[in-house]
């Protein structure tokens, strides 16, 4: 297959201000205002230099293990009856999930930029898991932020960073989840900008960070678009994925923008419903989200009449985030893509399906993907074709299994 | 309504300048924010600093993620939000300090979403007829300022900006260029809260800075002992503290008004 400079796509958003639309900017405090001008040109020389792109691709195919494939599901195909069903096979990525696509591109641009501490936030762990492989790799020093909660909840992930040599940092305020730890991140770059870099786990924050994640991360898109051609004979009908701060479906999204006839479905945290208040559903429910500024960045916002954030709720801690990356928000916009969600139930049911029929464990927030997979795919004809991006493995996730499903296994 | 028998918006706060400069001292601005430990105590504390010959106030509205504080207002701002403060409690709280007779400009601040929430144009018109003479947002940099820049601009109520010791020459045209009323220079890479120590370059960061621009420049972030006032003197035309007044709202109004007093007496 041939690997192309999937960094310099040339896309039509963000501009040179980092807005998509109305949605993006840099909201954020002065102090890091220079570091982002810093960030975004030493960026923008990175992926021009052959030398960067050429060990960032070295590293992708002989220590990540890139291409990842795309598998027909076809036990899951059958049993729904409908399209057929791809699954690009991010959870063989090492580490097991997307997240290192983006972990090992920022790691490399940190070490070029000579800064030897990283920052990370982390709500699955998967993130912090991804930047304490890729700082133990180039040998940086690496401090992952964390959520009580989510420490609580992914707790295998809390020794692997530990195992790989990161500090795990707590994070008591708030509502002690990804919000939480984002902004302690931030601070902590606040307070130590000139030596540290904040390597960012999303498709958010201020610009360069939503443009510079998706880069990364499209290459699940580019390696999926030839895949699925050589698979299934042509493009997909329809993209699906999950969204959290969005950086696994914009980096499947990516690659098929101009392929007007490839529909996007983005998948969010239902909870316990999107008619509860116990969700993480920004564009499912208009009237707790409407656009706002969180994180230095403006989309979605679940929040208060009052302009508070609310805080979230989903079974899976990668996608419990009150915003979304203002990407799209954008695609959502210009109704480029669409967007709906699976409830923490669906959800499991979901995990149970993909585990039983395909004998892959997928993450929990891959699973809401799965999960409008097998409410979309009986609705299209035989010779239709679903791509859904499978982000992570389920490993992590058993112990929150185990106990929602107690009893029935 | 009677006709404001004060000055207002930015002229109120270059007079306040004026005054301090006549005097040979740096004005004295604390931080409080409405709503802790609760509406009236937070109503007696900045009173109580009016009362104590403050020059003016950086009166704080909460937000759930402060992501530019340290500890001490995190958890006074997390307490009045508990306590059901809203941006309206707010506008309500300088509405009843005018009421009292208290005269110092006061400048609103809040981090931009809860602003965006209530309508920019329509925060901005209500804080002025409040009494409110002008906003600082530290989340909003100049150049994402520009809806926020020109209301306040129609309305005569400074917009303040931020400098920090990273800010190079191009950041400091710019805030010199957008700033109205002041321009807040943070005097760390950091956070709020208290420092024992102010960083030793200051003078350095500030002679930077007033190379290029003309405007009041006030300092903040970790002053907080009337040592770090006296020093204030001469070098800026005025200082901000924050988590030390918060802190010592603990032990009451009382403990807020005798700080602000040693802290404003220390200038003299
Ligand atoms: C496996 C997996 N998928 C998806 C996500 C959600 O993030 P994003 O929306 O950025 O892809 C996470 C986040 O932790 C994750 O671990």
């Amino acid at each position: 297959m041939t690997m192309a400079n999937y960094l310099k796509q040339g896309a039509a958003v963000p501009d040179e201000r980092g807005y998509y639309g109305e949605f993006g900017g840099r909201f954020v405090p002065e102090t890091i205002i220079p570091a982002l001008d810093e960030l975004k040109a030493a960026y923008e020389q990175a992926v021009d230099d052959p030398a960067f792109v050429q060990e960032l691709m070295h590293l992708q195919r002989t220590y990540t293990g890139r291409p990842t494939p795309v598998t027909y599901a076809k036990r899951l195909t059958e049993h729904l009856g409908g399209a057929k069903i791809y699954l690009k096979r991010e959870d063989l990525a090492h580490t097991g999930a997307h997240k290192i696509n983006n972990a090992l591109g920022q790691a490399l641009l940190a070490k070029r930029m000579g800064k030897q501490r990283v920052i990370a936030e982390t709500g699955a762990g998967q993130h912090g898991v991804a930047s304490a492989t890729a700082a133990a790799l180039l040998g940086l020093d690496c401090h992952v932020y964390m959520g009580e909660v989510d420490i609580a909840r992914q707790q295998p992930n809390v020794f692997r960073m530990r195992l790989l040599g990161a500090e795990v940092i707590p994070v008591s305020s708030g509502s002690r989840t990804l919000k939480d730890a984002i902004n302690e991140a931030m601070r902590d770059w606040v307070t130590n900008v000139r030596s540290t870099f904040y390597l960012l786990g999303s498709a958010l924050g201020p610009h360069p960070y939503p443009k510079m994640v998706r880069d990364f991360q499209s290459v699940i898109g580019h390696e999926a678009r030839e895949q699925i051609q050589e698979e299934a004979g042509q493009l997909p009908d329809v993209c699906i994925a999950c969204v959290g701060g969005g950086s696994n479906a914009i980096g499947l999204f990516h690659a098929f923008r101009d392929d007007e006839n490839v529909d996007f479905i983005g998948v969010e945290a239902g909870g316990l419903g999107v008619d509860t208040d116990k969700h993480a559903a920004r564009f499912g429910d208009l009237s707790i989200s409407r656009p706002g500024i969180l994180h230095g960045t403006r989309s979605y916002v679940m929040q208060n009449e009052d302009g508070q954030i609310m805080e979230t709720h989903s079974i899976s801690a990668g996608l419990d985030y009150p915003s979304v990356g203002p990407e799209h928000a954008y695609l959502r916009s210009l109704e480029r893509a669409y967007y709906t969600s699976a409830t923490d139930e669906e959800t499991l049911e979901a995990f149970q399906a993909l585990s039983q029929l395909e004998g892959i464990i997928p993450a929990l927030e891959s699973s809401h993907a799965v999960a409008e997979v097998i409410k979309r795919a009986p609705t299209m004809s035989k010779d239709s074709v679903i791509l859904v991006n499978l982000s992570g493995r389920g490993d992590k996730d058993l112990d929150t299994v185990i106990k929602a499903l107690e009893g029935s296994l | 309504m009677t006709a404001p028998t004060r000055t207002f918006g930015l002229e109120a706060i270059s007079q306040m300048f004026q005054q301090a400069e006549t005097e040979n001292r740096a004005a004295f601005l604390p931080y409080f924010p409405i709503g802790y430990p609760d509406y009236d105590a937070s109503i007696e504390a900045i009173a109580a600093m009016a009362d104590a010959g403050v020059d003016g106030f950086e009166i704080g509205i909460s937000f759930s993620d402060p992501l530019a504080d340290g500890p001490a207002i995190q958890v006074a701002t997390q307490k009045a939000l508990e306590n059901g403060t809203t941006v309206r409690t707010c506008l309500q709280a300088v509405r009843a300090l005018r009421e009292r007779g208290i005269t110092q400009p006061m400048l609103m601040m809040s981090y931009a979403n809860p602003l965006v929430a209530y309508g920019t144009e329509q925060f901005v018109l209500d804080a002025k007829a409040a009494g409110a003479d002008g906003l600082i947002v530290p989340d909003l940099p100049p150049e994402e300022a520009g809806y926020f820049a020109d209301v306040c601009a129609r309305e005569h109520m400074a917009l303040v900006f931020f400098l920090a010791p990273t800010s190079n020459d191009a950041r400091i045209k710019l805030a010199a260029e957008k700033a109205t009323g002041f321009i807040y220079v943070v005097s760390l890479t950091g956070i709020t809260g208290e420092r024992r120590d102010l960083s030793t370059d200051l003078s350095q960061i500030m002679a930077n800075i007033r190379r290029l621009t003309d405007t009041p420049l006030v300092l903040g972030f970790g002053i907080s002992t009337p040592e770090h006032a006296r020093m204030m003197n001469g070098l800026v035309n005025g200082f901000i503290v924050g988590s030390a007044l918060v802190r010592a709202a603990n032990q009451g109004t009382d403990a807020v008004s005798k700080l602000a007093q040693d802290l404003r007496n220390s200038l003299d």
